[in-house]
């Protein structure tokens, strides 16, 4: 009885979900819409209409050579590769020493971690920016993997809460059968933390892939194109050709989006720690 | 004891050489640019002859007394009333989606998909929306017959802060939904079915029961919400360029200009010291409030 009751109710609430979703979707659906036209296909059609055909691959085929989007995906995928690799060692180790070991500056180093939390990254730049010229890291790719390659707040404290459910008994097992503490690190704590580095992988794959302001201002180079910057070049020289940016555009957006529907659980387990603890 | 011995020493190695290139990248890429920060912002300095030249609180004063910073700080201000409606939004789409509901996994999946987008191409996307020519906004308008509302958004000063400040409801309501969600899923069950037991309706649940529990996380919502507007950048940066005339300028977009585009680089660490310390005033401020709401 009392289901029934509520059934208007739940349909109520799919009608407002469907609202938002489909506002969600709009702009994506006009790109969808309007990257398979040709040019005069797109001047004499409504934006909303269908394409004569959704197998018209000109105009990727297009932005692909013209906005060098190739390089662009590479570099991005060096960038990735590298400063996730060094990350996620890096992050392991902190949290290893920070969460198994008793020591003197360990609450002063987790007090800087914390504290330089507060300082937004953007403000920091023009200080920045002159210690990557002074290491001569200016205009190479070194710079988007060596500023992110350094542990953040969100990454300690996610790997902090995993480690302490890591028994310790497990370390003194080790211990006693003689292993050493380099042993215990690699062979217990970096397996174990696999959850919370597949996690953090995620998390690190879609922030770096997503940064603009980075490589913009530090890898200013034709040949050092990333995504954003490259479709933020494409768009300074054919922003009015709106059938080759909505290709472009869905050329940057998707293979982030497949990633995310793929491992949308490590997605939200990232956010929800990082957010709640 | 020769073990035990050993293991204290290996543990002295152990914590300097897993810590060594950690902090050593900590403090060249945040702790010394954050110091620099504080010194260039004493100094005059264009950015790459050799000489800076002290200039004590010139800066600061500077900072202070033009008018076009405190103008494009009031435009922090729009990005804060679509902000708060953001919140709200999201707080209301985590109650709708707590509740037993068919898909509510793919709905939560498609509200907060946004978020993972990558910025520049929702930037452009959006542009092309907000396009008063060619835009798929203002076709909708016109196949209304609402003509007159179909104007250039993105050169209206009037509007063009608004267009933007949507666009951030649009990417970012997911995020604070998803923390909401999590939030209400960590109240005990029991409390929620003690209340309705007691007789109370869903609404006075919701407002009495549930949302008490989640006010440290309602805080957390309202503070990156708050320090995402006064750090606003990308969007103007990438769509406008502060443009028409500086209309759609924020205090970052003013702060790095000044720095990289007039090569002021003592003014805008000025700027970004204050943005700073208004981040941390709003954090104090938020904390008060907070602690006295829910006493």
């Amino acid at each position: 009885m009392r289901e029934k009751a509520f059934a208007p109710l739940t349909l109520f609430k799919h009608f407002i979900l469907w609202i938002a979703v489909v506002l969600i979707v709009f702009p994506p659906y006009v790109l969808v819409m309007n990257a398979f036209k040709s040019k005069t296909e797109f001047a004499q059609t409504s934006v909303f209409k269908l394409p004569h055909s959704f197998l018209n691959f000109d105009n990727f085929v297009s932005v692909m050579t013209r906005a060098h989007l190739d390089r662009a995906y590479w570099n991005t995928l060096l960038i990735i590769v590298a400063a996730v690799i060094g990350n996620v060692a890096l992050g392991t180790m902190v949290a290893y020493v920070l969460g198994r070991f008793e020591f003197r500056l360990k609450k002063l180093i987790m007090g800087t971690y914390i504290a330089l939390s507060f300082v937004p990254m953007i403000t920091t730049q023009v200080a920045t920016f002159t210690v990557v010229k002074n290491l001569h890291l200016y205009n190479t790719l070194w710079a988007a993997i060596v500023l992110n390659l350094g542990t953040s707040v969100l990454q300690l404290f996610i790997y902090l809460q995993f480690l302490r459910n890591i028994p310790r008994e497990l370390d003194e097992a080790a211990m006693m059968e003689g292993a050493s503490l380099f042993r215990i690190y690699r062979t217990i704590i970096f397996p174990l933390l696999t959850p919370a580095t597949a996690t953090i992988i995620i998390i690190k794959t879609i922030n770096i892939y997503n940064d603009m302001f980075t490589p913009y201002l530090y890898m200013p180079a034709q040949k050092l194109t990333v995504v954003s910057t490259s479709l933020m070049n494409f768009s300074s020289e054919r922003s009015t050709e709106w059938e080759m940016m909505s290709a472009a555009i869905l050329m940057i957006m998707v293979p982030i989006i497949v990633l995310y529907l793929f491992f949308q659980k490590y997605v939200f387990a990232g956010i929800v720690n990082g957010a709640v603890k | 004891m020769v073990d035990s011995l050993s293991y204290s020493l290996q543990k002295r190695i152990l914590i300097v050489l897993f810590l060594l290139v950690p902090i050593v990248l900590l403090v060249l890429f945040s702790l010394y640019p954050a110091g620099y920060l504080v010194y260039l912002s004493f100094m005059s300095w264009d950015g790459f002859s050799p000489e800076k030249t002290w200039a004590g609180i010139a800066n600061y004063k500077e900072v202070f007394q033009t008018k076009e910073i405190w103008q494009a700080f009031g435009h922090n201000f729009v990005y804060l009333i679509w902000g708060l409606f953001q919140n709200a939004l999201g707080l209301f789409f985590a109650l709708l989606l707590n509740s037993r509901l068919k898909g509510r996994n793919a709905y939560r999946v498609m509200l907060f998909m946004p978020y993972i987008m990558n910025g520049v191409a929702v930037a452009y996307m959006f542009n092309y929306v907000f396009n008063s020519e060619y835009g798929s906004f203002n076709t909708l308008l016109r196949g209304m017959g609402l003509d007159s509302l179909a104007i250039s958004w993105f050169g209206s000063p009037k509007a063009v802060n608004h267009v933007l400040g949507f666009i951030t409801l649009w990417k970012f309501m997911g995020l604070n939904m998803v923390i909401y969600l999590a939030a209400l899923q960590s109240v005990p069950s029991e409390i929620v079915e003690a209340a309705k037991i007691d007789g109370a309706s869903r609404f006075q649940t919701s407002m009495r029961v549930v949302l008490p529990n989640i006010t440290q996380v309602i805080e957390l919502n309202l503070f990156l919400t708050i320090i995402g507007t006064l750090e606003m950048f990308d969007l103007p940066f990438i769509l406008t360029g502060g443009g028409p005339l500086g209309a759609s300028d924020t205090f970052l977009t003013k702060t790095i200009a000044t720095a990289f585009k007039f090569n002021n680089f003592g003014l805008a660490s000025a700027m970004s010291i204050t943005l700073i310390a208004l981040v941390v005033v709003v954090l104090g401020v938020q904390r008060l409030a907070t602690r006295r709401w829910s006493d």
